[in-house]
């Protein structure tokens, strides 16, 4: 089992005839992703990748049953793909663009608040389940199917961590990168909340930088509701507070936003937490393994 | 309140919708300029507040100077439907492959409003609707969440157009939509919209119309375009009366006293409120009645504005009496508007029991109101007198 992508996504890539579009629909294939259709306005009647493309979201979702949207559309158009393929009513629907405007974001929840689909990004690295599909910029060869359900802020950490994990000889059952700007259309407490309940999913490896609180509220939703094992990962331990380190999201604004404070209530939560990515591996491995 | 061509042009602009190059000539000589600079053969258009403008006349091509400077005097002395351009716009004349329409307006119906879009544009586009419903499409959207590219390109793509033309299209639909929603219009149209033979769009004649009861909160643009509060934008230009008349109301925001019209007659009526207003000025007529004017007041107007608004019909040459008519009123005071009246015509010089042929303000306050009128030897009548009947002894009293 796995959340939000598998063997069942029928994917559809908004900006299939860019540069980052049409290189990343090509990787996604080879993975073995369904990749159904591709939208670019005025491409309609084209041929991308192999992939009829649209002029509309809506076209391609009536001619090929589309269930997934993949967004590689540049920034200041980025939240109108979203709001496109929202109005389509695509259930999962994973934006990659880094740079949207935070007000078009918050555009999107707003929009999207009380529906039942699900926007994971943007800046973000996509969705992965090993095996079955890869939505998203993920390099395909470091992840292998297993039970280890993967959170991240970070993309680049993603590989990292999973690599260890890898390794180890513990699989994943799904890796998603929920986006590191500080307006994202999925919460890591979603995604726990979604791994929580997918019996395919055994422990979880939460993977949380500075800034914010997204990593507190994890830590509330740890301690009073999620059942299954979280190993959680702080990146920015020595940043100084009010700079930008990387992430739009990732700046410390008071206390909360600390890794010390972050690790301190994942702790006390019951998350395992670990000082290094090297250590996610063995630690995780421990942890599963422990489990019969 | 519509706007002429080249104010709802230079609107477009500010969105960023492409437009012809060129200006507006307030004489000849300015056109021969303007076809000067612009070194090409131009297109000419009467700048008047109607429809039909090239059926009647006022528009003209020129490709030289001197035929724009000709076309140009022609235009700005012919009238269209009684109105004389305020101006005459010159601009590079466009080579047309195609025409589109676009407009956006409200659908009283679903009380949303909508984008209507059709790849057949041009003068004749109500024709088009009837015989080629497969060329129009419409598209109802929210007035919450903004109107995005997105909306504006499924709507272009629903009739079957893709490329380039549908990337350009969206764009121009979408800030045409942002206009109408940013300055509350009513109507915003780019008809036709040209498809030039080298595939760029450009808008070539077009149709704005504001809400009137917005134009408070567009001052600023207003004001930029150099339209005055006082310009009523109406069929016909305002009369000075009309004019006095919405000064009147201007004077505080209590209440209305106000929305005059003139007429002919020898009958003020100081009438209201708005269904009222409108049965009373049925009833004076229907009796053989002569109105001077046509007015509205309601809300509880200020003594002021009462007495300003007596005033203003008393001034009025060939006024011999006036009639105060209005239906049972709850929310303005009878006593307030007699109060008013009386004192408006007094200070006209005039005796209220002479100029008042009837008072027939039932309601609120109308036991103040009859002792003040009473006191004055004002014929008056409560709510067991009807409206008509009011009005009827007005005019027997005023004569024909």
């Amino acid at each position: 089992m796995s959340i939000l992508v598998g063997s069942y996504t029928r994917l559809l890539v908004q900006g299939i005839t860019g540069k980052e579009g049409s290189f990343q629909t090509r990787r996604c294939i080879e993975y073995g992703t369904k990749v159904v259709a591709g939208v670019t306005p005025g491409r309609g009647g084209e041929e991308a990748e192999g992939v009829p493309v649209f002029d509309t979201v809506a076209e391609a979702v009536a001619k090929t049953d589309a269930n997934c949207a993949l967004i590689f559309v540049p920034a200041p158009f980025a939240a109108d793909a979203v709001l496109e393929a929202a109005y389509a009513e695509m259930p999962v629907i994973i934006c990659i663009t880094e740079g949207v405007p935070t007000m078009d974001m918050v555009r999107v929840r707003r929009f999207l608040k009380g529906s039942d689909l699900t926007v994971i990004g943007p800046n973000c690295p996509g969705v992965i389940t090993p095996g079955e599909a890869r939505v998203g910029i993920m390099p395909g060869n470091v992840f292998s199917k297993g039970k280890v359900g993967v959170i991240s802020r970070s993309g680049t950490l993603v590989y990292e961590a999973v690599a260890q994990l890898t390794e180890r000889g513990v699989g994943q059952s799904t890796c998603v990168g929920v986006g590191g700007d500080p307006v994202i259309g999925t919460t890591q407490v979603q995604a726990l909340r979604m791994f929580n309940e997918d019996p395919g999913t055994e422990a979880v490896v939460l993977i949380g930088e500075i800034g914010g609180v997204a990593e507190q509220q994890s830590a509330a939703y740890i301690a009073s509701e999620m059942r299954k094992p979280v190993v959680a990962f702080i990146a920015g331990a020595t940043a100084p507070p009010g700079r930008r380190m990387g992430h739009a999201g990732a700046i410390i604004v008071g206390a909360a936003g600390t890794a010390s404070a972050k690790k301190e209530a994942l702790r006390a939560a019951g998350a395992t937490i670990v000082d290094s990515p090297a250590e996610i591996g063995a630690v995780t491995a421990g942890l599963v393994g422990a489990r019969p | 309140m519509r706007f002429y061509e080249f104010e709802c042009k230079l609107l477009l602009a500010k969105m960023g919708v492409p437009l012809p190059h060129g200006g507006t000539a307030s004489t000849p000589e300015q056109a021969r300029q303007l076809a000067t600079e612009l070194n090409a053969p131009v297109v000419l258009k009467s700048q008047v507040l109607s429809g039909g403008r090239m059926k009647a006349g006022g528009v003209k091509f020129a490709d030289t100077p001197e035929e724009a400077t000709n076309a140009a005097a022609e235009i700005l002395k012919l009238p269209i439907r009684d109105q004389l351009p305020v101006c005459v716009s010159v601009e590079a004349k466009a080579a047309v492959a195609k025409e589109y329409y676009l407009g956006v307006t409200y659908d009283a119906l679903a009380k949303k409003p909508v984008m209507i879009f059709s790849d057949m544009g041009g003068i004749d586009i109500e024709q088009v609707a009837e015989e080629h419903p497969d060329h129009i499409a419409t598209q109802h959207f929210s007035t919450l969440v903004p109107y995005t590219d997105f909306r504006a390109k499924e709507l272009i793509a629903s009739l079957g157009i893709t490329g380039g033309e549908l990337t350009a299209l969206t764009g121009i639909a979408t800030r045409l939509v942002r206009l109408f929603q940013q300055y509350d219009m009513t109507l915003a149209e780019i008809n036709p919209l040209g498809k030039l033979e080298d595939g760029s769009f450009v808008v070539l004649d077009c149709h704005l119309d504001m809400e009137d009861e917005a134009r408070e909160r567009h001052q600023a643009v207003l004001d930029a375009l150099g339209i005055s509060p006082d310009e009523t934008r109406q069929g016909r230009p305002p009369t000075d009366f009309e004019i006095r008349g919405a000064q009147v109301d201007a004077v505080d925001h209590r209440g209305v006293a106000g929305r005059v019209v003139e007429f002919d007659g020898n009958l003020g009526l100081v009438i209201g409120a708005g269904g009222g207003s409108l049965t009373i000025f049925d009833a004076v007529q229907k009796y053989g009645g002569k109105p001077a004017n046509y007015c509205e007041i309601g809300g509880n107007p200020s003594v002021n504005k009462a007495m300003e608004l007596t005033k203003l019909i008393l001034s009025k040459p060939g006024v011999e009496k006036i009639a105060v008519i209005m239906n049972v009123v709850s929310n303005t005071r009878a006593d307030i508007v007699a109060r008013g009246v009386i004192k408006g015509v007094v200070e006209s010089g005039h005796h209220p029991a002479e100029k008042i042929s009837i008072f027939r303000i039932p309601g609120s306050w109308e036991a103040d109101a009859f002792k003040i009128l009473g006191k004055y030897g004002v014929e008056y009548c409560d709510r067991s007198v009807s409206m008509s009947e009011a009005a009827r002894r007005a005019v027997e009293k005023t004569g024909a």
